[in-house]
């Protein structure tokens, strides 16, 4: 965690201009495309968004399965860190997609498999944050928050593969197929380096996040160490 | 200038999806660094009430 | 690793294995509720009941779209979606998305009438999973590779395919 801090800065300012780049590149200078028009601009915040929702929660998961089986401290602090992150980014693919599809398939919501795979998605991310505020001591959360984030996990494929699966309104995948990518070099450039950014992003809020709550534990074990604290809660610190 | 604004006639739909992402990142990126700063100055100030009354019950001795 | 933490992850992974399967086997299970549409060869397997609402999904048949506007001055649409075996007449009253077009997949949501078309209430426009820039598509179509009304050829055919930029400015786009 002490190498995280001397990383933290570069990270977040590699974050910053791989994402402009990458959204600059979207916005002005890729090509619009031959049946979406400008819309298909949307899908540079939109995809990259959806990929780190889905791979935050297996990261979520994979530290959700340390922690229940090695009890390794920082893969709670991990979970605690990634949550909020996660569903953040997946509020944006859901509103990103609903802002798209108004124009392009003519409605904002429907209830196919792809669409309530990754609502649901966004609800597990509550749920652990939720379960996580849900005790006074957060190191007593760990567990059921872990076992929550597990058994959501089988979501993930659910949602990768929904359009494959079952007929949806939503297109199958462009990007990761068995033959060559259904994206135009020209589109899918910006796409991947927005993609890039978007992670990156990901990974600098998180490492800060888990920085805060080993910190926030630190304060709540000298609280509780002085006997000052009865809940064990820290002070309520200034609005953020 | 203002063909780039109008988005191909999608502005409305173009716009408010890029002001969602960055803005929605963006504000969780801040957020998330004042509750580091504050958590962070609560370490400190009790880390340094913690040495001074240390140092008062050795000045007592 | 020490015997508490292998049986923890014993238990971990058989909790993960009875989930899965159950998962798999609920999805099975209800695999025809997830279906968002069903395809006119669906319909021509297991024709639904009149008066029963549900979806039809399909691509619109090339030449087969009609529009019309009716006495109050809305645009009536008729066309035809197809899988490539089987075809079905949709009728619609209403705006279309701005994605609909001949050989655009499309989901219909409505009911089938006594002569055997069907009445849409409201018509969603499928995307398909491509993505080019309106020049490669029309040099496509210029070079033959595409016929119009039919889905795009194979994304190696293209994916790299530089675009002549020489040839127009982008003007408006070619539906």
């Amino acid at each position: 965690m002490r190498l995280s801090g001397a990383l933290l800065p570069w990270l977040a300012a590699a974050a910053l201009v791989v994402c402009a780049a990458g959204l600059v590149w979207g916005l002005v200078f890729a090509p619009r495309d031959w049946q979406q028009g400008d819309t298909v601009r949307i899908m540079y915040v939109h995809v990259p968004a959806a990929w780190w929702a889905m791979g935050g929660y297996m990261s979520l998961a994979v530290a959700s399965f340390v922690s229940l089986v090695w009890r390794h401290p920082l893969a709670d602090v991990a979970a605690v860190a990634i949550a909020p992150v996660g569903a953040v980014f997946t509020a944006i693919c859901l509103a990103t997609g609903s802002l798209w599809g108004k124009p392009m398939w003519g409605t904002w919501w429907v209830w196919d498999a792809r669409l309530t795979s990754v609502l649901v998605l966004f609800f597990l991310y509550l749920g652990h944050i939720a379960l996580t505020n849900a005790f006074d001591e957060p190191e007593r959360a760990a567990r059921p928050a872990a076992i929550l984030a597990l058994i959501g996990a089988v979501n993930v494929p659910i949602i990768k593969f929904s359009v494959d699966w079952w007929n949806t309104l939503h297109q199958p995948a462009s990007v990761t197929r068995f033959d060559a990518p259904a994206v135009h070099v020209d589109i899918l450039w910006p796409l991947l380096i927005s993609g890039l950014g978007f992670g990156l992003a990901f990974a600098a809020i998180v490492l800060l996040r888990m920085r805060t709550v080993l910190i926030e534990r630190r304060v709540r074990a000298i609280l509780a160490a002085r006997g000052l604290e009865g809940a064990g809660v820290s002070r309520p610190v200034p609005a953020a | 200038m203002s063909e780039f604004l109008a988005m191909g006639g999608y502005a409305a739909f173009v716009w408010p999806s890029y002001g969602i992402g960055v803005g929605g990142v963006a504000l969780l990126a801040l957020v998330s660094l004042r509750q580091w700063r504050a958590a962070k100055a609560e370490l400190a100030r009790l880390e340094a009430a913690g040495l001074s009354r240390r140092a008062r019950l050795e000045d007592r001795r | 690793m020490s015997r508490r933490k292998r049986r923890r992850l014993a238990v971990v992974l058989l909790a993960g294995l009875g989930l899965g399967t159950a998962t798999a086997l609920t999805l099975t299970a209800f695999e025809d509720n997830l279906v968002f549409f069903f395809s006119p060869s669906d319909l021509a397997a297991k024709p639904m009941p009149p008066d029963r609402p549900f979806r039809i999904g399909g691509l619109v048949e090339a030449g087969s779209v009609e529009r019309s506007t009716n006495a109050a001055g809305t645009l009536e649409t008729s066309f035809r979606v197809t899988d490539g075996a089987h075809a079905i007449r949709v009728t619609y009253t209403g705006i279309l998305p701005d994605l609909f077009r001949e050989g655009q997949g499309v989901v219909a949501e409505g009911r089938l009438k006594p002569d055997g078309t069907f009445a849409a209430s409201s018509v969603l426009a499928r995307h398909d999973e491509t993505y080019m820039p309106p020049e490669v598509a029309d040099a496509l179509k210029r070079a033959g590779h595409w016929q119009p009304g039919e889905p795009p050829p194979p994304a190696r055919l293209w994916n790299t395919k530089e675009v002549d930029r020489s040839a127009a400015a982008p003007g408006p786009l070619t539906n």
